[in-house]
This record gives structure tokens, sequence and C-alpha cells, in this order.
């Protein structure tokens, strides 16, 4: 009872708030949606017993990159009018899109009143009785370990790749050292000087 | 508490009835504390700048939060004209609601915890990377400067530091084998010597007490990291245009993080509602008030140090976060997964 109203909650709320996330005039609030609909479909995997999933889910998606992108939006001095000019230019791919998504749509309920690929088919059977982050993390590291591996290490050339681009070594510019900083003392940096009148100190 | 009320209204009422007073067992004291906490603060900066504190509303000054609370009620609360009007009230709400959800998974004792779930570290560190929502927020719509200085400067500032806490939660998380923040106080008892209780005493552990309860500081924005709020740059930073209960909320939900992070402290390096000690008499103690008074032994150190140490710089911060306790932390994670691997798992 109370998991069929739990369920249709968060699946409302998903539906509801990723509509508003294409439809709200302010990319402010379209990621603040976005957000909202990352956070139900955490719900979501809760109910279905995948609270590592869930968990995640919320992690990365809400504590990391949402807030990036809320970072970069908030940011943008977006032209609403430049926005809203282009409808009829891209009405065409949208359409296309629409349709695109519609046919996988009933492609897919259609194969899957024809008939469900039977369970006992899955690659790696789901153990009773072992917490979900168990049985991931054997899969992980037992069978799947290459291509876990795999995935790490294609993320790690993206992510070196993303600091080649945007690093840059500018001339001119002074860094501080901070071991500089630490080192230095008192007796270093102050001078007591008795200069004679009108002559000053050399600096 | 389930069962009891299950003998009368069935198992879901039972449970949903249950669960609605643990909240409100959690919650209440949890505000109670948080209004004391801000005087016993109050207090001890005070005493150590040789000063009296609040001492003039009820005996000793102990009123002086609730005269404060009544004050920022009777206020008006003010909407600046250009703000943005829904986001502006949501954000205060957000910060506040994310504080006191983090403290469902907490352990009160050894059967006292309201959701007593396998992720628990997981969903402290999700709720968690929450909270930077409500001071973003809170600084967008604002429309102002200061504050929307501020929310950059504490998105930046959660996002770096939740990264080396997260690898310090992994060593705890490795030594412990769960997730489940009660079994992880479990696997404390009896850790060094066979009598004494806490990851902390490791010394393999113990720099990672030392970073999680700095990073912790930070990713409240307690002092000395408090540049979200500094109030020589920023007038008061994110809360600048608040004032009234969105005002309060926001001070509410700040101690409400603070003190969860000294419960964390104490759960996951010096044993949560276990006495220190691994001794049967220490046991008598009902384990709540070994949890409390570890609390308040952290707590006394956050306003230590926000009362001797001076903020930091805004580059030191992140220099501090990013080049210091993130490749720390970082090789910790080997050095102690490579010594369990060797030892407990067998090479």
């Amino acid at each position: 009872m109370i998991q069929t109203i739990a369920f249709y909650l968060f699946a409302t709320i998903v539906i509801a708030s990723a509509a508003l996330t294409i439809l709200a005039r302010n990319p402010v609030h379209s990621v603040l949606w976005l957000i909202l609909a990352f956070f139900n479909a955490a719900g979501l995997m809760v109910l279905v017993g995948a609270e590592f999933i869930a968990m995640l889910l919320v992690i990365v998606y809400v504590g990391a990159v949402a807030v990036l992108f809320l970072f970069v939006v908030m940011m943008l001095d977006v032209d609403f009018a430049a926005l809203r000019a282009g409808f009829a230019r891209y009405l065409p791919i949208g359409v296309l899109l629409v349709l695109v998504l519609a046919a996988e749509m009933i492609f897919a309920v259609s194969a899957w009143s024809a008939g469900a690929i039977a369970l006992s088919a899955t690659v790696a059977p789901i153990p009773a009785e072992v917490p979900n982050i168990v049985a991931i993390g054997t899969l992980i590291y037992t069978r799947y370990l290459f291509i876990f591996e795999g995935a790490g290490l294609v993320l790690l050339v993206a992510m070196i790749g993303a600091i080649v681009l945007t690093h840059r070594t500018r001339s001119g510019v002074r860094p501080q050292k901070v071991s500089d900083q630490v080192k230095r003392r008192p007796q270093d940096a102050v001078r007591k000087t008795d200069p004679l009148v009108g002559q000053g100190v050399e600096l | 508490m389930t069962d009891f009320f299950a003998g009368y209204l069935g198992y879901n009422g039972g449970w949903f009835i249950a669960t609605i007073i643990g909240i409100l067992l959690i919650a209440l004291p949890l505000m109670l504390a948080v209004a004391m906490i801000i005087y016993a603060d109050r207090k001890i900066w005070a005493a150590m700048a040789l000063r009296r504190g609040p001492n003039v509303v009820g005996p000793f000054g102990l009123l002086q939060s609730f005269a404060d609370g009544l004050k920022v009620f009777l206020k008006e609360t003010i909407i600046p004209s250009s703000a943005n009007r829904g986001l502006f009230l949501i954000a205060p709400i957000i910060t506040f609601t994310v504080a006191l959800l983090a403290w469902a998974v907490i352990p009160f004792g050894p059967e006292m915890v309201l959701a007593n779930v396998n992720v628990g570290l997981l969903y402290i560190l999700a709720i968690s990377s929450l909270g930077v929502y409500g001071i973003i927020l809170s600084g967008w719509a604002s429309n102002s400067k200061y504050p929307f200085y501020s929310a950059i400067r504490a998105a930046a500032q959660m996002v770096s530091y939740e990264v080396s806490i997260g690898f310090v939660l992994v060593t705890v998380v490795l030594w412990a084998g769960t997730f489940n923040l009660g079994d992880i106080i479990q696997m404390q008892r009896g850790h060094i010597f066979g009598f004494i209780n806490g990851f902390a005493f490791n010394p393999l552990l113990f720099p990672m007490a030392v970073v999680f309860l700095i990073s912790s500081m930070a990713e409240t924005g307690r002092a000395p990291f408090d540049l979200t709020e500094a109030e020589s740059e920023l007038v008061a930073g994110y809360q600048t245009e608040y004032s009234s209960m969105s005002f309060a909320l926001f001070w509410l939900g700040e101690y409400g993080n603070v003190l969860l992070m000294c419960a964390l402290n104490a759960t996951l390096f010096w044993g949560g509602w276990l006495p220190p000690v691994d001794w049967a008499p220490l046991y008598i103690v009902p384990g709540i008030f070994w949890l409390f008074a570890k609390i308040l032994f952290f707590f006394f150190v956050f306003s230590w140090v926000k009362a001797t140490v001076p903020r930091y710089r805004y580059d030191q911060l992140m220099r501090l976060g990013w080049k210091i306790f993130l490749p720390l932390s970082l090789f910790w994670v080997f050095l102690v997964s490579g010594y369990l691997m060797l030892t407990r798992y067998g090479a």
C-alpha cells in the first residue's frame, strides 16, 4: 500500500519536473527542476531495492554535476529573446526527434507485450540476502574487472584531456610560492635604518 | 516501538506512527539542542575573550537563545523587490530541512536509530551534498552582489572539501567493512589492544580523523573557513538580504549541521555511543550519554577553533583542500587498503 503511494508520488514528480525542466523559461529554474527529477528518480531506485544506486545518483548527479550546472547557468547572461527566436528553425528537428521517440516507445511496448525476456537468462543472477553494495562490488571487482578498469582509464584520459585543454601557462605572472611565504621570517622582511634627512633609503 | 503500535493499528499503521514519533523524538530535542548550543558557543567565545557573554536573560543568560528566537519570530519578513520570490523563500527551508534529514541514520545507542540502513554513510554524504543548494539558491535569488559572491564561494568550498571527506570516509569503510553506521560503531569495540574503543586510536586512521575534523569545519562553513559569510568582505554573505524567520532558519540549519558533523566525528572515529574503554561497568551509563559527551567535546573544539584561529584567505582554503587534503587522503586510501589487503584479507 505505502509502496504504491510512494511509487506514484515519486513517478508523478519525476515526470512533472522533467516536463518543467524543458518548459521553464528561466534556465536556473530548469536546472532546479532537473535536480528535483534526479532526486525523485533516486527515490524510485530506493523503492526497487537498489539503495546503493539511489545514493550514488544523489551524490554524483545532485551533489556534484548539478551543482556545477547551476554554477554555470547562474553566471550566464541569458538573452531570453534570442532563446525564443529560433523556434521555427528548430521545429523540424524537434518533430523528427518526437517521431523517433514515439516509434521507439511503440516498439518497446509491443516487444514487451510479445513476451518479456526471461530473468534466468541474466548474465549475473542477483544473489539473495546480500546487500547490494556487496553484490555490485563482487561483480565489478571479479567478473567485470577489466571493463571496470577500462572505464576508469577512459575517465582518467578524459580528465587529463580536460586539464591539458584548459591549462595555459602565461608569462609575466608571479604565482605564489607557499613554501617561501611560510619560510619568511620577520628579520628577512624588516630592516631598521636611520636615514639622513633628505636622503631616504635604498629599497 | 513499532511492535507496540502494531499491536493496536496493524503493521502499516504501527510502523507509520512509530516512525513519526521517532522523527519527532530526534527533531524536537535537536531544536532545543541547537538553541542551547548557540548559547554555549557564545559563552565559550566570551570566556576565551575574557568577556562575560550572554548573562541577562534567565539564570546565567540560559534563555538568551529563546529570547533571540522570539525576537526574530516577531520581525517582519522582508523580501527584496527584485528577488526571485519563490526561490528566495525556499532556500532557507532547504538548508534547515537538509540539516535535519541526515540525523535519521545516526545511531544514538545499540538499538536507538531511526533508519538502520545499509548505506547509512552514503546517505549522509548524499544529504550533506544537498546542503550547498540552500546557500547557492539564497545567493542567486537575493539578486544582490554580495550574496552572489558568497554563493559562488560556498559552492566551490563545499564541493572541494566533499572530495576529501569522501576519501576519508572510504578509509573508515575499508576498515569497518560496512557502510552501516551501527556496524561501524560495533567494529570499533575494543579496536586497540582489545579494550580501547575508537578508530582514532589506530595510528593508521588517526591522521584521517584529523583531516575529517578540519574538513568538517570547512564543510559547515565554520571559522576559520567561514569565507561564505566573511563580514569584512561580503556584509553577511548569503544571508545579507534575509530577515526574520527566513534568517533564523539559516541559523538553525547551520548549527544543526555543525552538531551533525560533531556527531559524525564521534561516530566514525571515536566510537559513537560506546564508552571510550571497553570495560563492563562503563556500559551501565546508557550509550546516548557517551555520544552526547563526545558531540559536546567536538562542539567545544569547533568553538575553540572559531575563537582562536584567524580566518583563512580564499586561495589558502582552496590550496588546503585540493593540494594537501586531497592527495593526502587519496594516498591514505591506498595505504589503508594495502595494509588491510596484506593483513586481513591475506596476500
